[in-house]
């Protein structure tokens, strides 16, 4: 391959480094209002009364919105392809906030200031009403967190508000109960996992102004921009065709930017005054106001027989949807879905629980969405399992896992709120990766751990992980390709392009179907009136889905060109060939440029355009083994990753540079998940890590070794052989970290984060119970 | 009131509210090129250099910069470029919201440190956060970077 798989510099790295006005706030209109939007203090209340009258009169404020300028419409804010699989239980504002952060007003004025000092003269009078915080609690509270009548599930999710149950699911394969009953070992425990916070560099922007055709036009900063659009015209009953929706760059999303966020209010702001309307998030409104991961409690069981083979898993999961629905079910879902077929040889799976409403910030999607906690849960009972049965935890994993040409019965039973997708693993290099990951990390020497003097305990531990590429038969994605006179291209995509390089590896898939050289194609992404339909930047579905859709238009235009050079030469279609540069039938030729010239100015004139969609009818997963070294301070429990391990099977990479960055990336992201990264709530529901300052993320510091190789590996579905690599990197960091400080000091951490405290208090407890005292 | 500094070298007046902080006069006098991040001097993604040093602008008072030379990445549009191929050939670009803000900071360190070691950069940098990279490909782009003298 000419331009696949090779490591060529990303399309707009240079624009960027060099400070091009490219992002959502950089786009704004001259002159904007500014939003601003008055926030809960409150977890729960009921708003009694609001008077904006001192506002609207200060000079300088153009518009104030309450609950009372709106129809109630039930939406969800989601961002997922429709009918969403997640509750319409949100209004663009309501009379009831439900949790600190929630909207209560907007205000739009001539700048900052005024609009701050808006705010402060809307009289709000609360009534204050008793929160649900603790999610262990939720489930048939006598509070009820939408008692609102209108909400309502768009298909059968389990929804039940009453009992503050967004969603529900339950599904078995076998008998689990007879089957655990049968094994010679069970292991029974409960993990816990937090939320996290995106925490990408761009805080959540978008402006809004009404064009010289009349139509409302907006720069987002999301990921999923035309499920934006659509999301505008249901909530605000303004005709879709009426609104553009445009994705400029985007400074990082992670699923941060997959639900809409400040769009509906910035639009509705500028439909009603007519002017341009602009919002930025602040950092704190990223923290309180956006999404964060769902906090989950997570109880399995494992059953084995004594040779070591895996028989049953057990999951029942309680999942904390904050105070709305987004990603309620499908969270919930890929926690089983994306983790059980791992251990394919079993005889029984049993999977269920809830996912309940509280008084938090809402959570939504988030890179790993699921899998990440699954992954925790069953990787750590894996270790816990074998350690029980006197087995090794790789040698248990390379017997008991799906290989090649395998299936699970799950990819059948469990899609994304509906059912799945039966499909064999026509790729899986899981034994490759473990045993090349092994070397990597020296495991043979090393594990599991070692004292290495000085109050210092080391070592290893690993887990093997999987993801999906796309959600089948629901999301599409699209692309055009157009040809230019002088013989260069456009390349029109609906992909969403955040960072993670989409721009970049789809051209490279037009230039390797085309056969032309990358630079001939001028791509141009994610704009409602310009670009096809694309679902959007996630369910690591741009490489897969977009990329194939690229495929196909890519080779629609080689087919197109050939016909049109046969037509000029007048030779044979199947005779004749286009080299990239030239169109050649014996000794016959036309360039590129001199036929793209014709057939604009001279010759049967014609503008070639192909275009060509691809949904996916299977959603080939992408597996890894993460092996991690750690290093335990004993006398202070502070763990520091010496090195870490991953070696990935995602099909071709398109692009292995970019690759292996979306891999380091969310291997990082799920090292900050694993020690510190939480997201805290006082006693009364306000949150605490509501700045930079104490949401802390991992930085350049606590990076140390980190080696990430790819697997030899050619997905025929996939373009050029390629499965998705953007949310596989972060699962195995929880389980494959505190199976390694198990192995170091002998302390099984269940709540993430491992914080020092956690491990010093698990090594003081183990201490106890061995000496009789500390 | 009014401030009088240079920004890239050229002379500019400014009339700002007394509690105006320099990243909000620099995007209101479209220098887009200085973004917002946290308005917590948290993240170092609106960092300028002022004379020569970095420093977080959401959290500097513009009137502090009275009489100083303010940089942002345009002024120093050579090494950012240079910067760019290294970043570009380790696949370390991704979102691109903070790169003007590692390249400020990567050339006042060119200028401050002699050879640094790896601890060194880390610690020179540790201020400027990335949410994407997972810091590795920065890192490798960065030594390259440092390396051309």
């Amino acid at each position: 391959m000419k331009y696949v798989n090779k490591g060529i510099p990303s399309v707009d790295g240079r624009g960027l480094m060099m400070g091009k006005p490219a992002y959502t706030d950089d786009l704004a209109e001259q002159g904007s209002l500014v939003v601003k939007v008055l926030r809960s203090p409150h977890p729960f209340a009921r708003i009694k009364s609001i008077v904006t009258d001192k506002a609207l009169n200060l000079e300088g404020v153009e518009c104030v919105l309450t609950h009372k300028d709106f129809e109630r419409i039930p939406i969800t804010r989601a961002g997922q392809g429709y009918p969403e699989p997640s509750p319409h239980d949100k209004f663009v504002l309501d009379d009831y906030v439900r949790h600190v952060g929630d909207e209560v007003a907007a205000v739009a004025a001539v700048d900052t200031e005024t609009a701050l000092a808006a705010l402060d003269l809307i009289e709000v009078d609360y009534e204050i009403l008793e929160p649900v915080l603790d999610f262990e609690k939720a489930f048939g509270n006598k509070i009820v967190i939408h008692p609102e009548p209108e909400i309502h599930e768009m298909f059968p999710i389990g929804f039940d508000p009453a009992n503050n149950v967004a969603a529900s699911y339950m599904m078995n394969v076998g008998e689990i109960e007879k089957t655990l009953q049968e094994c010679d070992v069970v292991v029974e425990s409960s993990f816990y996992t937090q939320a996290q916070a995106h925490a990408m560099m761009e805080p959540h922007a978008v402006n809004a102004r009404i064009d010289y055709m009349g139509r409302l036009v907006l720069y987002s900063s999301t990921q999923t921009p035309f499920h934006v659009r659509r999301i505008i015209s249901q909530a605000l009953k303004y005709p879709l065709s009426k609104i553009r929706v445009i994705k400029p760059r985007v400074g990082g999303g992670f699923g941060g930017k997959q639900c809409v966020h400040g769009e509906l209010l910035v639009s509705a702001i500028t439909l009603r005054t007519g002017r341009p309307a602009k919002m930025a998030y602040t950092r704190k409104e990223v923290f309180e106001s956006t999404f964060s991961r769902h906090p989950m409690r997570i109880n399995i069981r494992l059953g084995a027989s004594k040779e070591g083979i895996l028989k049953g898993i057990d999951v029942d999961v309680l999942s904390d949807t904050g105070a709305y629905g987004e990603h309620a079910l499908t969270v919930f879902m890929v926690t089983g879905s994306k983790v059980f077929p791992l251990y394919n040889k079993v005889e029984s799976i049993r999977f269920g629980g809830r996912v309940v409403y509280t008084n938090h910030t809402p959570s939504g999607a988030f890179r790993g969405y699921g899998a990440i906690q699954g992954n925790f849960a069953l990787e750590s009972a894996i270790d816990i399992l074998c350690e029980k049965l006197g087995a090794d935890p790789v040698e248990f994993r390379l017997r008991n896992m799906i290989r090649e040409g395998e299936t699970s019965p799950i990819f059948e039973i469990m899609g994304e709120g509906t059912e799945g997708t039966a499909m064999v693993m026509e790729t899986c290099k899981l034994d490759y990766c473990i045993k090349r990951g092994m070397e990597l990390i020296g495991w043979k020497d090393k594990y599991p751990g070692s004292k290495t003097g000085g109050g210092k305990a080391r070592g290893v531990g690993m887990a093997i992980a999987m993801q999906g590429s796309g959600i089948p038969y629901i999301d599409m994605g699209a692309a055009m390709i157009k040809l230019n006179d002088d013989g260069f291209f456009n390349l029109l995509v609906g992909a969403t392009e955040i960072g993670q390089g989409s721009d970049t590896i789809l051209v490279q898939i037009a230039a390797e179907s085309l056969g032309v050289e990358p630079e001939k194609i001028i791509v141009y992404s994610s704009d409602s009136d310009l670009t096809p339909f694309d679902a959007g930047a996630y369910a690591s579905s741009t490489t897969y889905v977009s990329g194939n859709a690229v495929k196909k238009a890519a080779d629609g235009m080689s087919r197109m060109i050939i016909e049109e050079g046969a037509r000029i030469l007048g030779t044979a279609i199947e005779d004749t060939v286009f080299d990239g540069v030239s169109i050649i039938s014996g000794d016959r030729s036309i360039t590129l440029r001199d036929l793209s010239n014709k057939l604009f100015y001279n010759e049967n004139q014609r503008q070639l355009v192909s275009a060509e969609s691809y949904v996916g009818t299977k959603s080939p997963p992408p597996f890894m083994a993460g092996f991690a070294e750690v290093e335990v301070d004993t006398g202070t429990g502070k763990v520091e990753v010496l090195d870490y391990a991953a070696v990935v099977d995602c099909g071709t990479t398109i692009n292995p540079n970019l690759a292996r960055g979306q891999v380091e990336g969310a291997l990082v992201q799920g090292i900050g998940m694993t020690l510190f990264e939480d997201v805290v709530y006082s006693k009364t529901g306000s949150l605490m890590s509501n700045s930079m300052m104490n949401y802390r993320i991992p930085t350049r510091r606590e990076i140390n070794g980190m080696h990430v190789e790819f697997a030899e590996s050619y997905e025929t579905s996939g373009p050029f052989g390629a499965k998705s690599v953007g949310e596989i990197g972060i699962d195995t960091p929880p389980a494959a970290i505190t199976n390694a400080i198990y192995n170091a000091v002998g302390v099984r951490v269940r709540s993430l984060p491992a914080t020092p405290e956690k491990v010093l208090m698990g090594m003081l407890g183990k201490a106890v119970k061995e000496n009789g005292h500390g | 009131m009014k401030v009088r500094f240079l920004v890239n070298g050229e002379k500019k007046t400014f009339e700002v509210k007394p509690d105006e902080y320099l990243l909000d006069t620099l995007r209101n006098n479209n220098y887009k090129s200085v973004r917002r991040g946290c308005e917590t001097s948290s993240c170092g993604i609106c960092t300028v250099l002022m004379d020569g040093m970095p420093v977080a602008s959401c959290s500097l008072l513009t009137a502090k910069a009275e009489g100083r030379h303010i940089t942002t990445v345009e002024g120093i549009q050579e090494d950012a470029e240079l910067l760019a191929g290294f970043f570009g050939r380790e696949g370390a670009d991704q979102c691109g919201y903070c790169n003007p803000s590692i390249a400020l900071a990567c050339y006042a360190m060119k200028r401050e440190l002699k050879d640094p070691t790896d601890e060194e950069i880390k610690a020179y940098l540790v201020g400027n956060l990335c949410r994407c990279s997972g810091y590795s490909g920065q890192h490798r782009a960065i030594r390259a970077y440092l390396e051309v003298k």
